[in-house]
């Protein structure tokens, strides 16, 4: 493996030992094929200390009855679909997720508007075919059929982005679970173990809606946006501090005051209140989500690394701050300023930030 | 019955969870193999004397038994029973089979005297005028009315205060919530031990035992008396049946306290010199959502109806409740097919398993069904955690209970008037065109006069306006018998008692308003006995009051009654006599009142301005003998708007005011507008002058170019330094306009910016003149006349001449021609 190359190592090698240390201790039933049992897979994405001493970290914070319930889910071997508004971590669950049950995050298919049928179910290698006719060993599998051949875990991303006639192909492989080959005259079936977990974004919902028949093959949970100011500041925290480390930028000190700036500043725009509860400001037209968040301090913590004094001041996160909230120059704009103006300007020890932001904006 | 196979010798000690289904059953089967010959239940004991009523056929459970003190009704308490509450199953085991009942508690009559204390009694608020039922998010939890007396030791919601010993048992088991310990322990022993039926009441006791040696857990005086009553009361029945023919249910908590024996003479001494108070006890329905945690009087669980379900069901709780969730959302519209039911029933257990729990409990029913059944969405859910989780279930009491003659009364008018009592929501339009909906419209005001707020006014959904409709939202809470019983204090028949309570409160009405207020609803209620008392405090009240504002608050509630009075075919005279005498006292102390005000004071005064002329043009329309009004009022308008110590404010207002009524004529407006706006005038008094003058609209702006370009002119001769100071009184007049008008007067400043306002001379649009911004610069009259034929049919002016004086529109239509023709 490549483990130290990769800019973004997969999720099974990244926490590779974590997920042998679970599976060591893991002493309940397991569904077939699957590496873990359910009840490891919840503890490997909650995070929690194990008998023997391992620390598990957490990997989604958020409540636990969401996790049981997407593990649960798959372990009745309906298929999962992850539906929450960009930047509430629905990759990021269904990655480790996959890594957890099958120990393989890579049999993903992204969902574009151009995605195809071919992506979803089997292409077919040309030069095999004209020199061979259709025979098995033209055809190319996809992330799917592999998935459905050795009875592992499947992803498909933004499914509500991908073509409604090419999304219905999964019906029956979901269904019936199996996958007709008309031009051989064959069908592979899955293997007990096979799943499928989907994400899609809330906001692009009816760009392609779901027909009732494929929804009707999920179980859907809808994964909600940090509960409180303190949860979102940690998940911000916890990730800079991973993202950091693989791209091995030097820690910050006092970032964390920092962070907290940028997470209030995107809850009061996101939610139209401040956090007080007592002024009302304009909402942007971006989503500022936690991920987003997350970007803004990476970024301000590679500029406070490479141009700064290596502190994160409220200079480097300004500019990152800006170009999140401000999507639509002309609408943004004009909200971003009054926030600035009356909410910023007012607020005591906001001083630097407001004066930086000024900088940015002028 | 010799207790061959009984664990112990003494009575039958049987601690329960208060309305736990897992309880009820265990109970039911636990009295069936013990067949005691009398039963003691947790409860008052003047419950005794009503207690055959529960084997009654028109009993139906959720009821509560309610005790409140007999002079003073509002001091009440309950003990709800549902179905599947252990109480109600053992007191209906013990009547089907003729075995004595007796209620072994601390009696009513000492309970409710003792009144409110920490875990005490919880006791109605008196009346209070908004009816507020429900306790405030976050009012002392002493106040949070939970069902106590076969509460305590068994619902978080008051063990918190008494040191929550479940939490502590459900704590060392692993639980973070004592409900699912408990329903994991007992209420899903799902035919577990059915060998013994007394094993879990047994490693209870020990549970409990251990708990209430810990020092911090559970006490209060109030506890010890009870306990204290309790053993007394054992101890009675024992002698009187033997150790062996007894069986007590009471809240878990109590049976430590009831198995040790203390001395006698130490009870009585406990009970001694406990003050009490005349009590009357009854059956009353409950419902389900009362017994839901969060509403009060809530009995402390959150699902009454997944108890009620869990109880009822024969066999495969889980699948046949899926099965009435998917029925449910079927009836909303939401596809569910059987395969999803399969699907959620699976996932639920599934769920189960992973969280390590014998049986799926709510909690992953609730899980499972947002999953499978819901798309993730919260929305369906909460419709099935009203109808389902906690049920929309009324109980009903048979006819023969005794009531207060009110609610009989009450009773009986309902079934008159065909307005069932409903738990859900409903809402009611009323045409009081009929005489059905005018008798029911009559009801419900009264029991409003009465603080039974069964009803609640709102604005029509159909968005009806008509004079003669009327729209309710009704809901039926249990506490509204509670208000009933305090209400019988002032009659014996609904119409009795709301005209005494009306007498009442007109006598003791502190605020003119409040007067006004209840003449409008008394005349609403009907309630010819109380409105000439009324209507007198209310004179003597209005002589004596010489604040303006207060004066000017009252009117509109009593302009309203006179008109609500004309289309009920109520008579109106006494009440349209006292509105033309305050309307009388507004002229005259109007101009007084006006003058020498501080800004904050002007615009104050100035809301009481466009009151006070609402109502008094509303007024003058509607009775013959106000028409002089009109001219007094204008009158003081007039006087006002000349009156230099009145703020500018005022002045503009009336200034606007007259102009809106035509009764200024020719150039008036604009005379008096230079006037105010003249260079001798503080440019901030003029400002303010502005503002109430444009109050409400600028279009006028945009079609009497004469007014504009005074302002104009003012603004311009404004020097630099005032300007910032005008300029925030200048920025809120303008900003209230509509986006529109502000747009057009824009564009007519930019237009003109460089030379003067275009000046509207009458010239009829003299060719070759250029042709200013908007509007012409005067009135083609031949355009404007072939509008007016429409605007006459819009308006119906024809043919509804007669009773356009109620409806408004001459004036409208006046105003319109005027305007028009003033401007050809």
């Amino acid at each position: 493996m490549t483990e130290t190359q990769a800019l973004r190592p997969h999720a099974e090698d990244a926490f590779s030992a974590e997920l042998q240390a679970l599976a060591a201790v893991d002493d309940r039933p397991r569904p077939e094929r699957w590496r873990l049992s359910p009840w490891a897979v919840a503890t490997y994405l909650l995070g929690d200390t194990l008998s023997d001493g391992t620390v598990i970290t957490p990997k989604y914070v958020g409540p636990r009855r969401i996790v049981e319930v997407a593990v649960s889910t798959l372990a009745t071997d309906r298929a999962l679909l992850l539906l929450g508004v960009p930047g509430t971590a629905k990759t990021w669950v269904s990655e480790h997720l996959a890594a957890a049950v099958s120990g393989d995050s890579t049999l993903l298919v992204q969902g574009t508007a151009g995605t195809s049928e071919e992506a979803i179910r089997y292409g077919w290698n040309y030069a095999q075919l004209l020199a061979h006719g259709p025979h098995r060993g033209a055809l190319v599998p996809s992330p799917v059929m592999r998935a459905m051949a050795e009875g592992l875990t499947a992803r498909v991303e933004e499914l509500t982005r991908i073509p409604a006639d090419v999304q219905d192909t999964l019906i029956t492989v979901l269904s019936e679970k199996t996958l007709p080959i008309p031009e051989l005259g064959e069908e592979a079936q899955a293997v007990r173990g096979f799943n499928l977990i989907a994400t899609a974004n809330d906001r692009d919902r009816g760009v392609n809606e779901l027909s009732s028949a494929l929804r009707r093959r999920f179980n859907t949970v809808v994964l909600p946006l940090p509960a409180s100011a303190e949860a979102e500041v940690d998940i911000v925290s916890r990730r800079v501090d991973q993202l950091g480390r693989s791209l091995d930028l030097p820690p910050a000190p006092d970032g964390l005051d920092e962070i907290r700036r940028v997470v209030t500043v995107f809850r009061e725009l996101r939610e139209g209140v401040t956090d007080d509860g007592r002024t009302k400001v304009k909402s942007p037209s971006g989503t500022l989500s936690t991920a987003e968040a997350i970007s803004v301090v990476t970024g301000g913590l590679s500029l406070a690394a490479h141009f700064g004094d290596g502190m994160l001041r409220a200079g480097d996160v300004a500019a990152g701050i800006l170009g999140a909230v401000v999507r639509d120059p002309a609408a943004d704009q004009v909200v971003w300023q009054e926030y600035l103006e009356t909410v910023v300007r007012e607020r005591d020890g906001w001083q630097d930030f407001y004066r930086a932001c000024r900088e940015v904006s002028a | 019955m010799t207790g061959g196979d009984r664990a112990t010798p003494g009575p039958l000690l049987l601690g329960v969870r208060h309305h736990g289904p897992g309880s009820a059953r265990a109970v039911r089967a636990a009295l069936a193999a013990y067949e005691p010959r009398v039963l003691l239940v947790e409860g008052p004991p003047e419950a005794e004397d009503i207690v055959e009523f529960a084997a009654e056929e028109g009993m139906r459970p959720p009821v509560a038994l309610l005790a409140h003190a007999r002079d003073e009704a509002g001091k009440a308490a309950f003990w709800p029973l549902a179905e599947f509450s252990p109480e109600w199953v053992a007191i209906r085991w013990a009547l089907g089979r003729g075995v004595p009942v007796r209620f072994i508690d601390l009696p009513a009559a000492h309970s409710l005297a003792m009144g409110q204390e920490p875990g005490g009694t919880e006791v109605v608020p008196p009346g209070d005028p908004a009816g507020a039922y429900e306790p405030a998010p976050g009012a002392p939890s002493e106040q949070a009315p939970s069902e106590q007396v076969p509460q305590d030791g068994t619902s978080p919601a008051d063990d918190r205060l008494r040191g929550d010993p479940l939490a502590v048992l459900a704590d060392a088991a692993g639980y973070d919530d004592p409900e699912r310990w408990w329903e994991d322990v007992v209420e899903h022993r799902a035919g577990a031990d059915r060998t013994n039926p007394y094993a879990p009441f047994h490693a209870l006791q020990e549970a409990m035992t251990a708990l209430r040696e810990t020092p911090e857990s559970g006490d209060g005086q109030r506890d010890r008396v009870r306990e204290a009553h309790m053993r007394l009361r054992l101890r009675e029945a024992v002698r009187e049946h033997g150790a062996d023919g007894v069986a007590v249910v009471c809240g878990a908590w109590h049976v430590p306290a009831l198995a040790t024996g203390n001395p006698v003479g130490a009870d009585r001494r406990l009970l001694k010199g406990l003050p009490r108070t005349k009590t009357e006890i009854t059956w009353v329905p409950w419902t389900h959502r009362r017994l839901a945690r969060h509403s009060g009087y809530g009995a402390g669980i959150t699902s009454p109806g997944w108890y009620g379900h869990l109880f009822a069901a024969p066999d495969r709780p889980l699948e046949r409740w899926m099965t009435r969730v998917a029925a449910l959302l079927r009836e909303e519209d939401w596809t569910v097919s059987p395969a999803h039911v399969i699907e959620a029933v699976r996932m639920a257990e599934t769920l189960a398993a992973m969280r390590g729990r014998p049986l799926a409990g709510l909690a992953e029913t609730v899980d499972a069904v947002r999953a499978v059944l819901c798309e993730g969405s919260d929305v369906p859910l909460s419709l099935i955690r009203e109808r389902l989780i906690v049920g929309d279930e009324l109980g009903e009491v048979p006819d023969t209970v005794p009531v207060v003659p009110l609610q009989r009364d009450l009773a009986r008018q309902q079934r008159s008037l065909r307005l069932k009592a409903e738990a859900r929501q409903r809402d009611l339009e009323l045409d009081l065109r009929r005489d059905m909906d005018v008798a029911r419209s009559r009801l419900l005001h009264r029991l409003r006069l009465l603080d039974v707020r069964w009803g609640e006014p709102v604005r029509s959904s159909t968005g009806n306006t008509g004079t003669f409709r009327e729209s309710w939202r009704l809901s039926w809470e249990p506490e509204l018998l509670v208000r009933i019983a305090e209400a019988g204090v002032w009659g014996t028949t609904v119409s009795a008692a709301a005209s005494a309570k009306a007498r009442a409160r007109a006598l003791d009405a502190g605020e003119l308003a409040e007067l006004t207020t209840l003449a409008e609803r008394c005349l609403l209620a009907e309630l010819p006995d109380a409105l000439p008392v009324v209507m007198r405090a209310l004179a003597d009240r209005a002589a004596v009051d010489s604040d303006v504002a207060q004066l000017i608050q009252a009117l509109p509630p009593l302009v309203r009654s006179v008109r609500y009075g004309d289309v009920r075919g109520t008579e109106a005279a006494a009440p349209a006599e006292v509105a033309l005498g305050l309307s009388e006292r507004i002229c005259v102390g109007l101009p007084a009142a006006c003058s020498g005000l501080d800004p904050d004071g002007a615009a104050f005064m100035r809301g009481r301005l466009d009151t006070a002329h609402e109502a008094i043009a509303l007024f003058a329309q509607s009775r013959a003998e106000a028409a002089g009004l009109r001219d007094r009022w204008r009158e003081v308008l007039r006087k006002l708007a000349l009156r230099d110590r009145v703020p500018g404010l005022i002045r503009g207002r009336c200034v606007r005011l007259l102009l809106d009524d035509g009764q200024l004529p020719g150039d008036d407006a604009a005379r008096l507008m230079s006037l105010a706006l003249s260079p001798g005038v503080a440019p901030a008094e003029a400002a303010a002058w502005i503002e109430g003058f444009l109050a409400g609209g600028g279009m006028l702006l945009v079609h009497d170019r004469r007014l504009l370009e005074l302002i104009d002119g003012w603004l311009t001769r404004v020097s630099a330094e005032t300007f910032t100071d005008v300029l925030p009184l200048l920025r809120r007049t303008f900003a209230d306009f509509e986006a529109g008008v502000r747009r057009t007067l824009g564009e007519v400043v930019r237009r003109t910016a460089h030379g003067r306002i275009a000046r509207t001379d009458g010239a009829g649009g003299a060719a070759g003149a250029p042709e200013p911004f908007g509007a012409g610069p005067a009135l083609d009259t031949t355009r404007a006349d072939a509008v007016l034929p429409v605007l006459r049919e819009l308006l119906g002016a024809e043919q509804l001449s007669g009773a356009a004086a109620t409806l408004q529109i001459e004036p409208a239509v006046a105003r319109t021609e005027r305007q028009l023709g003033r401007a050809s």
